[in-house]
């Protein structure tokens, strides 16, 4: 049997388009005010988790490595994991097994990233994604993927851009709320439906923006967690899961891979009835229709069903079922690793009622967050609960 | 939860004026195609597309590997396939490789290549608007001439519909 875990202290630094920050610094700032919100000092800590997406961004060598002293982990037990854009919720399954294995009782969890170092644009990175002998020489961007699985998406359900448009206008209108947000603004879906085409059907303002920052948290057995705090917040469950990376031979209007990757925090939860079950939801948001297909996959709604709830107003922070509160990667920005670990932060703020403007107006139990990343391959999913 | 978040962002003026330290990497690579690929590119050498059956599942694997991944069994038998297909999805791209914007579009497409069973590959729609394009449509791949085709997916130069125009 695993140990509980619960999360006693989040922090992060602002989102931002370019950080004078070093990404060590911003590893620091984001550790040190987790570490002050949880209550402990760094003697306490007894192992530190990192995820940073790849090294080809900073263009560092052995990233995990010159990040651990900004993580806190100066001669402590440090691992980073990457599993692409997935990586950030990841961390929080990195970071639980480290408490519920029984081998810690507290560790720091760490996601930084700082995509304004590679010029002109961090797209010479990107591309080394895609296959090195049938399709780089295709001179491929890595926008097409995101707009060959949209299309597909938008095709097989026969969706209009203007119901996938309304996912923008939501998370960039809830991160007007966030303190740390590089994106908040309130536009319409004209202003969507009107921005540049970049690869059809992917507009301007589909996309989330490249961003600097880091978010962190502090995991801990229920022993410290319940010596510490009145208030922990339990990670009920973790999941992650890999689809091939050849990509052309899946149907790309489903993430099969998600669904996977949920099925397992939500068996641990005793999570039946997900729509039911989940007060709230922060599913993986770089792109507007990646929200839609990622609510799909995680099974908050049947297959083709999301525009139609967004459209409904469900998904609005005052609805049924809140989806990016905290304005997700469109609004608060999108240093990979560090936006997946501001998910898990905002779940952690949304339980226990500490949100702010951006603090849903219900009673909150159970809260979901989920990342994506890789050739449209990875998922991972974690389970929060008050 | 604290009211002061930390972090300096710099606008782009600030930014030109920052101390900033700068490298250029000078990174090549040389792949070897390994056992699949390898004959994959040289059927596309003779102007042919070839798939690689699963004797367990079945699947006709295009592009083809050395081993089904679900199966995960060495696969051997090589199938020729037809130079047509489905369009599976498509983008119509302002954005060249670098992320300059460009005027004319480029046409990435996922192409189911007939008798795959649905799989196919990453290539280029050619010769059709851009607005006729549609998912299902049916297309044929255009091959270079004989001559300058040199064992690379850009033998193919792209597909176009398969009954003339559209
Ligand atoms: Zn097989």
């Amino acid at each position: 049997m695993p140990r509980r875990v619960a999360m006693i202290g989040a922090g992060m630094t602002k989102f931002m388009r370019r950080a004078n920050d070093t990404p060590k610094e911003m590893a620091f700032e984001a550790s040190k005010m987790a570490l002050d919100a949880a209550g402990l000092e760094l003697k306490d800590i007894e192992s530190v988790a990192l995820g940073t997406a790849p090294d080809a961004f900073d263009g560092v060598h052995m990233k995990g490595e010159y990040l651990s002293d900004g993580a806190g982990s100066f001669l402590k037990p440090y691992t980073r994991s990457f599993v692409g854009g997935g990586t950030g919720v990841f961390t929080g399954a990195h970071g639980w097994w480290h408490i519920a294995s029984g081998m810690f009782d507290t560790c720091l969890v760490v996601g930084e990233e700082k995509m304004s170092s590679a010029h002109p644009h961090p797209q010479g990175a990107f591309l080394t994604i895609f296959d090195n002998l049938i399709e780089r020489n295709l001179g491929p961007n890595l926008v097409w993927i995101f707009a060959l699985e949209m299309n597909r998406y938008m095709t097989k359900h026969n969706i209009k851009k203007e119901d996938i448009a309304r996912v923008s206008v939501k998370n960039k209108g809830n991160a007007l709320d966030h303190p740390c947000a590089q994106l908040g603004m309130k536009i319409t879906v004209d202003d969507v439906l009107n921005s540049e085409t970049l690869a059809w059907p992917v507009q301007r303002l589909d996309i989330s923006p490249t961003s600097d920052g880091a978010a962190a948290f502090v995991l801990a057995s229920e022993e410290v967690a319940k010596r510490v705090t009145d208030d922990p917040i339990w990670i009920e469950g973790v999941g992650w899961n890999v689809d091939t990376t050849i990509w052309t031979n899946r149907d790309l209007y489903y993430p099969k891979y998600v669904e996977y990757a949920a099925r397992m925090p939500y068996k641990m939860a005793g999570i039946h009835n997900p729509p039911k079950d989940i007060d709230f939801a922060e599913p993986y948001d770089p792109f507007d229709y990646k929200e839609l297909h990622h609510m799909e996959g995680l099974q908050l709604c049947r297959k083709g069903e999301a525009p139609i709830l967004t459209r409904e107003g469900v998904t609005a922070r005052d609805g049924d079922l809140p989806t990016c509160p905290s304005g997700g990667a469109l609004g608060v920005g999108n240093p990979i690793a560090a936006t997946g670990v501001m998910k898990l932060c905002e779940l952690y703020w949304q339980l226990r009622g500490e949100a702010g403007k951006r603090q849903i107006p219900k009673d909150l139990r159970t809260g979901v967050a989920q990342a994506w990343g890789d050739l449209m391959q990875v998922g991972t999913v974690v389970v929060m609960r008050r | 939860m604290s009211k002061e978040y930390p972090g300096n962002p710099l606008n782009s003026k600030d930014f030109k004026k920052a101390l900033k330290t700068k490298y250029v990497p000078t990174a090549e690579y040389a792949w070897s195609a390994g056992h699949a690929i390898n004959r994959f590119l040289t059927g596309l050498k003779e102007g042919r597309i070839l798939g690689i059956k699963c004797r367990s599942c079945e699947r006709i694997l295009v592009p083809p590997r050395a081993f089904c991944e679900e199966c995960f069994i060495s696969v051997d038998e090589w199938v020729e396939l037809k130079d047509t297909g489905t369009v599976n999805t498509f983008a119509i791209s302002y954005l060249d490789t670098m992320a300059n914007r460009i005027k004319k579009p480029l046409l990435p497409a996922v192409i189911e290549i007939d008798g795959a069973g649905g799989n196919g590959f990453l290539h280029m729609l050619g010769e059709v608007d851009p607005k006729k394009i549609k998912i299902g449509m049916k297309v044929k791949a255009v091959w270079k001439p004989a001559k300058d085709r040199k064992g690379d997916i850009t033998d193919i130069k792209y597909f176009k519909p398969a009954r003339g125009g559209v």
